[in-house]
């Protein structure tokens, strides 16, 4: 897991750790969010799944039963019709219409077929066979009815499945990149946080240590100090010089005349 | 998202077909053909005299257009070029693989009906487990 290890690149401070954490929220609740609109779109794309299916073994029959009613047609009208048929073609009459359908987010196109105008075949098959004619032309509208279907139906198909996919990429993103990421950099700022309160701890003694010595120092030179004034005093008393008294108290030992 | 294809609202939009005469006749007789100013048609009657040239450069065309929106080709017709229409992810046009009259139609071919049946069984398989 190379997403384990890593975390962001920041200041181990208290208003960087602030942020990160409103960014691990965020990265939570778009998780959330994301699964859900994930869902959402499996739910629908099952939906289209089984129409596709089922649309598309239907489209079979329609197109066999109108395939049949063109050869009926052919048969009572003559071969050659289909001459008549092409040299009509102008513009369409039948064409497609597509809006949009939002799903969780996700454009859904839909097609709807619309008739625009006048087709010059209505006359088709006035000598003879117009009705075989007219009932093909229906059979056929009937196949375009099912083919337009199954078009937004495949599409649909397609867009859901991409939408998919890249909405589950990003949840596993979220979920195994971002995140963890996000819980690392959290874990190292509270790390290097309280690293940096153990110092400040550590200082904290260490100065008072160095006061307390300082303190015992001072009582040290006081007692000097007082000592000092008592010796004074003392050879003040005694009419001697503070040298010589100095003298007296220290040279008391190694002096050789004296013997007790 | 980058490659998101774009889908366009269109108010009026044609259905382009690539099949044998008698497909094509029987959808015109509906009234999908349509001729342009450049007698250009949105249709293409593949018979004997037609190649593999033609097909593509046909299913390339329509797949281009953005006045298209559903491109239905026979399924004998998608085999011939079955590697351009399986490369072909984008949504609109939509491609439709139809059944001819004198080709059965195979659900196995079908680039998409195969992944519909693909993930409906493991779908169908994931639920009776369930």
């Amino acid at each position: 897991m190379s997403g384990q290890s890593q975390r962001l690149n920041v200041v181990p401070t208290v208003t960087v750790l602030g942020v990160v954490k409103a960014r691990l929220i965020g990265a939570t609740r778009g998780h959330a969010l994301l699964k859900k609109k994930s869902d959402a779109l499996t739910v629908q794309f099952r939906q289209i799944l089984k129409n596709i299916v089922s649309t598309k073994e239907s489209m079979g029959d329609v197109m066999k039963k109108s395939s049949f009613a063109l050869t009926e047609a052919k048969y009572v009208a003559g071969e050659n019709i289909k001459h008549i048929v092409r040299e009509n073609v102008s513009s369409a009459a039948l064409k497609v219409r597509s809006h949009q359908e939002n799903i969780a987010g996700v454009k859904l196109p839909k097609f709807a077929y619309f008739f625009d105008g006048e087709t010059k075949n209505d006359l088709t098959g006035l000598a003879r066979g117009g009705q075989q004619v007219q009932a093909c032309r229906a059979e056929y509208v009937k196949a375009i009815e099912l083919l337009v279907e199954l078009a937004t139906l495949q599409t649909s198909f397609l867009t859901l499945d991409d939408a998919i996919k890249t909405t589950n990429r990003r949840v596993n993103a979220l979920e195994s990149v971002v995140k963890p990421r996000l819980e690392n950099t959290i874990s190292y700022i509270k790390g290097e946080l309280d690293e940096l309160e153990r110092e400040d701890f550590f200082r904290l003694k260490k100065i008072q240590g160095f006061k307390r010595r300082e303190v015992e120092r001072q009582r040290e030179a006081a007692k000097a100090y007082a000592e000092e004034k008592v010796a004074e005093e003392m050879s003040l008393k005694r009419g001697i010089s503070v040298s010589s008294a100095h003298n007296m108290l220290a040279a008391a030992q190694k002096d050789e005349d004296i013997i007790f | 998202m980058a490659n998101k294809p774009q889908i366009r609202t269109n108010n009026s939009a044609l259905i382009a077909m690539i099949a044998d005469e008698d497909t094509i006749t029987g959808f015109l007789l509906a009234g999908v053909g349509n001729v342009d100013l450049r007698r250009k048609t949105n249709y293409l009657i593949v018979d004997s005299k037609i190649t593999v040239k033609q097909i593509e450069d046909a299913f390339k065309e329509f797949t281009s257009r953005d006045d298209i929106a559903i491109v239905l080709i026979s399924q004998y017709v998608a085999n011939m070029i079955r590697f351009l229409v399986d490369s072909y992810h984008k949504p609109i046009p939509a491609i439709l693989e139809i059944p001819s009259k004198d080709h059965p139609y195979d659900a196995a071919h079908d680039s998409v009906l195969s992944r519909v049946k693909y993930l409906f069984n493991t779908e169908s398989v994931a639920s009776d487990r369930r």
